[in-house]
Order: C-alpha cells, then structure tokens, then sequence
C-alpha cells in the first residue's frame, strides 16, 4: 500500500515538474491529482454531481455557456437542431406550484441504455462511470436518441468548423455531454461545474462518488438526493439535491 | 413442357417492360438524389431534429422490413404446412421477400448518419443491442431465403426445400421479433417499452405482407391477361381478412392495456384523442383505411380479383399509417423526465414535437420501394416466377 502511495506520489511529482516545464499556465494542483497517460482508467472511481437545485437560479445559463465554449459547440442558435449536451430545465410542480431550476446533462448511468442498445459499440462507458461516444464507430443511427430517458444525446445535424482539438466533433455522429473527461484525465473538473462556482452559485459539485472521503459522497450521505427517473434503475452518477 | 402442371410463358411486351424500368428508375434516381444531399448537407436539410431522430425514412424502412419477412408467409404455407397453393407460390414469395428487404435495409442505411461506415456495423457487434441482433437476422435472411429460392428452382435440390423452408420459417418470425423488439426495448418512452411489441409486429407483417403479395400477383396475372382461380382467390383473401382482424386485435389490446396504466394514459390521450395528425393517422389511416375498410372489401359477397387488390392497397397504406403512427407519434410525445411537473428548456422538453418532413424523405421512402419493385420486375422477366398451379393437387386437397 505505502509502495503504491510512494509510485503514485513520485508520478505526481514528476507530472507536476513536466508541467511546471512544458505548461506554466497549469495550475499544480490539477496536476497533482491528474492520472498519468499510460495508465487505464480504475473502475476504483467513479466520477459524477452532485446539483443543489436550491442554489441553481432560473435564467442562469453559465453551465451551458461554459459547456459550449469548452467544446465547441458555440451557442445555440437553432434549438431544433443544434448539439445541446447540457439544458437549463425549468420545472413547476403540477399540484404545488413550486419552481425549480436545474442543468439537465448526461446523467452517466451505471446501467446506461445507449451502451445497451447501440449496435456498434460506439456508446460506451468508462471504468469510472463517465458515458462516452467513440466517434470512429458511431454510425449515426441515433438509437442511443431513441433510448435516453433524460434526451442527453444530440445528432451533428451539419458541417461545422472551430473545433476544439481536445474534443473532437463529426457531422452525422451522436455526441452528448462527457464530463469533460479530457479535464477530467488531467485532474480537472467539468467546465460547467467551474463556471457555476465562478458565477458564485456553487450548485453544482464534482467529484468520486467511490470515496468515501470526497466532498460530493460526504454531501450524499447528509442530505436526501434524487436520482431522476430513479424507477428505471439506472444508477445514475449525476444526482440532484431539492427536487 | 412437358408437365402435369399448366405452365405459361410470360408475355414479352418488351416496351413496356422497359417502361416500367424506366419509371423505378426515376424513384431510385430521386432517392439517390436525396441521400446525397442528406449525406453532404447534414440532415438539418431534413425535417428530423434532435427529438424526432426517426422520421419518414424509417417509417418505409420499417415497413419494408416487416412486411418483407411477412410475404415470406405465403411460403411458409405451402412448404411449412404443405398446401399446394401456396406451394406454387413460393418461388414469388422469396422474390419479393428479398427485394422488399433489400429496399428497407437500403433505406435505413442511406438515412444512416454516417453512411459510409455500414462496414463498420458489420465488423463491429454489440451483442446486448437489439439493433445488432437484427443486422445479422437481416443478413441471415438474405442467405437463407436465397438458398430456400434455389431450392425451390432447381429440381436436383428439391430434397433439401423442406427444411429450408422450415428454416425460413422460423426465421422470419425470429426476425420480426427482433425488428418489434427494437420499439419493445425502449423503456423509457410512454409508446413504446412494451413485450407485446413483438407479436403484434409479427401479426402486422402476416397482414402487410400477404396484402403486397396479393398486389403483385395481381399485377402478374393482369400483366398476362391471366384471370387467378377463384378459389384460390377466396382463399388468399379470407387469410387476408384473417391477418387484417388479427391485426386490429392486437392493437386494441396494445391501447387498453396502456389505458390501465395511469402512467401511460398520458400517452393514450394524446394518441387517441388530441393528437393532430397522429390521432388521425391512427383512427383514419391505421384503424378505417388499414383495418375496417379493407375488412368489409374482402367479407363483402362476390369477391373479385379487382376488390382483392383494392384491399390490399388499403391495408398497405394502413400500414404505412401504423409505423408512421408508432415511429413519427411515439417520439413527437413529450419524454416524461419529471412525472408530475410542468417542464421547459431550450431543448423542447415537454411539448409536442413538431415534424415536417421534406421532400427527400418522401423520395428515401419510394427510393425503397422502388428498389424492390425493380428487382421484382427484372427476376419476373427473367425467371419463372409467376404461380404455376398444378390443379390436379388442389382439387385433391380440397
């Protein structure tokens, strides 16, 4: 175990003087806890959220900016059509008459129904829980649409150009929030998570659901959280606090 | 020829013939046209969007597919359950069942995203997809209706049709199954996510088969100033009928159980009740044109060839209606995230979505049908396909 914590500190180590060389403007302490490239993922973590929809404001859309800029999806101009990962979703409560605000994205499924049904393989899911599309064997026939309880998918519905090179976006292929998995493998936190602590908001929280010790599994074991759809049984990795 | 059986050559009319080339030509000229539109565009030059992700193309494709392993029936009836008048109409049962599934799976294909990668959905298999499962029933299909065709063709190898045909058979509804399974498998949305999907696909693709079987052997017999024997005829026409009730039974009992379920009577009012057009798909298109119109056609005394074809369209268009009404109307209702609130976002949640398709749907969707007709058209001139009854055998077994 201490020969384990020793190699893990001595990669860290070296990660952070790598990055303190080659990238100066890498803040130290994504580095320190980035997985190094040459190791897979561990089904040790996995990653999801935590919204307090109690913090999370109607009209507020600094999650979706923010996703659309780190991704390369720009703004949403034509709502038909358009690649939205990631929704402001205002909800009224039928008998009540209770207004609830919240971001609605990939919920991360343990059990997700795209990998199920996808005849390619393409949709798949990572060791740590995050759901991914492989862009080289998607094939565009947006049964994953079909399947998603939560309409987390869109369809590249045209050419487009401005992409980030991190994330890589093809017309005719079905892409949906990612976590931001390549911050993510880098230590990082998704865009949007960032972007809701930057507006001061702090609704959304980040973190291993696997460790017992991180501030999102601490925050799940004090207060109620909902997963939505929870009748299908999906064991979501994105949970939500006030609904 | 020297046979017991009364074989007739079909006539050349050579011009028109290639009349009828030419005009499959033109729809497959139009599809074409389409698909490479669609493929360079993008399909935001489609009326599909990301909520309704399935539209007109798949609602021919669909229907090809199922009634492709439908006309296979007729098949089935003469090698499965040996009766020689289905039996003589075998060979144009496996004819049209691979061109119909050629023209579906075409369809489907070209309004794939990225249709330049179908190698890879035959090099890449997801064994827990549905959708997987299907390809290679599609594929398997192909190679065993093809051989079943050979058999039936070449009189050396007439010891194996029995069991080709048995393999068929089962198949066939194997793959039907599997096709109904696809909407059957999708829990989430209130139309879909039910087991009765696949046995009511299966009964749709008896009706919907059996109905284009009775159009093109129609066709054939007009064609060659041929007049099909009446009882045949009636035979072919009360099995219709019989496919057709069947068929109405099985979606009533679809809605009503829906209608038990508090969490579906959502769903049922709008389809049933205020729907816009796929309320009226259902009740005119599905139930009136598809279902009880043709019904009355067919019980009505004095069934002639004429009234049997008439009602063969109908059930056809019913068809078209049906999977229209269960592809199209089953994603235009909205999700169900949060039961119980009101919902909106930029991302059309809780509305009715809207769907106009364009006109390179509708050519995608003929492009399919086209297909099959053509290969129809070309196999018929050039193979021995128009029924042959040996007269002799049906008397003795009525």
């Amino acid at each position: 175990m201490s020969g384990d914590m020793n190699r893990r500190g001595f990669i860290a180590a070296g990660a952070a003087l790598a990055g303190l060389t080659l990238a100066p403007g890498i803040r130290l302490i994504e580095i320190a806890s980035a997985k190094p490239d040459n190791e897979p993922v561990t089904s040790k973590v996995r990653w999801g959220l935590l919204i307090d929809t109690t913090r999370c404001q109607s009209g507020c859309t600094e999650c979706v900016a923010a996703c659309g800029k780190e991704n390369g999806l720009g703004e949403v101009k034509k709502p038909r059509t358009d690649a939205q990962w990631i929704r402001k979703i205002d909800l009224k409560e039928l008998k009540t008459g209770r207004a609830v605000s919240l971001p609605m994205m990939c919920q991360h499924c343990a059990n997700p129904p795209c990998v199920d049904v996808c005849p390619t393989g393409a949709s798949f899911k990572r060791a740590d829980g995050i759901v991914l599309v492989d862009r080289h064997i998607c094939i565009g026939c947006r049964y994953c649409m079909m399947a998603c309880p939560y309409k987390a998918r869109s369809f590249v519905h045209e050419p487009h150009s401005d992409q980030n090179p991190e994330v890589p976006r093809g017309q005719g292929c079905v892409e949906g929030c990612t976590l931001c998995v390549h911050r993510v493998d880098r230590g990082g936190a998704p865009a949007c998570v960032e972007a809701c602590a930057a507006a001061g908001h702090n609704a959304m929280l980040f973190g291993d659901l696997n460790d017992p010790e991180s501030a999102i599994a601490k925050r799940i074991r004090e207060v109620k959280t909902t997963q939505v759809r929870a009748d299908l049984k999906l064991d979501l990795g994105v949970r939500y606090e006030g609904i | 020829m020297a046979s017991s059986a009364s074989y007739v050559e079909t006539q050349s009319r050579t011009g028109a013939f290639w009349g009828l080339l030419a005009l499959g030509g033109l729809f497959m000229l139009a599809a074409f046209a389409a698909f490479l539109h669609f493929e360079h565009s993008g399909h935001v030059v489609t009326g599909m969007d990301n909520q309704i992700v399935w539209g007109l193309p798949h609602v021919f494709a669909v229907f090809l597919i199922v009634a492709a392993s439908g006309v296979l029936n007729v098949a089935s009836i003469g090698s499965v359950f040996g009766k020689p008048a289905y039996k003589a109409r075998a060979p144009l049962s496996g004819l049209l069942a691979l061109a119909m599934m050629a023209g579906g799976l075409a369809v489907l294909a070209a309004d794939l995203g990225r249709p330049d990668r179908l190698v890879v959905a035959m090099t890449h298999f997801n064994f827990k997809s549905i959708f997987a499962l299907n390809m290679m029933f599609y594929s398997g299909f192909f190679a065993i209706v093809a051989a079943y065709l050979v058999t039936l063709m070449d009189r050396s190898l007439a010891g194996y049709n029995k069991v080709l045909g048995f393999l068929a058979f089962f198949w066939r509804l194997a793959l039907t199954t599997a096709t109904g399974s696809i909407f059957g498998f999708l829990v989430a949305r209130s139309a879909y996510g039910s087991a009765l999907m696949a046995p009511m696909f299966i009964i749709y693709s008896f009706a919907y088969g059996l109905a284009a079987f009775l159009i093109v052997q129609g066709s054939m017999y007009a064609w060659n100033n041929l007049k099909l024997d009446e009882g045949i005829l009636a035979r072919m026409k009360n099995l219709l009928a019989v496919f057709v009730g069947a068929a109405l039974y099985f979606t009533a009992v679809m809605h009503l159980t829906s209608l038990y379920f508090a969490r579906q009577t959502d769903y049922e009012r709008f389809l049933l009740l205020d729907g816009g057009i796929y309320t009226a798909a259902f009740w005119l298109g599905q139930v009136l044109i598809g279902g009880i119109l043709p019904l009355v056609l067919l019980f009505a005394p004095g069934a002639t060839q004429t009234r049997v074809i008439a009602a063969s369209v109908l059930v056809v268009l019913g068809g078209l209606a049906q999977m229209f009404v269960t592809i199209v109307g089953g994603q235009a209702f909205p999700l169900e995230i949060f039961p119980g609130y009101a919902i909106s976002s930029s991302f059309q949640d809780g509305i009715v979505n809207a769907y106009s398709p364009v006109i390179g749907e509708f050519a995608l969707g003929f492009g399919g049908i086209a297909l099959a007709f053509l290969i129809t058209v070309v196999a018929v001139r050039v193979l021995r396909f128009l029924p042959q009854d040996d007269f002799a055998a049906l008397k003795a077994e009525d």
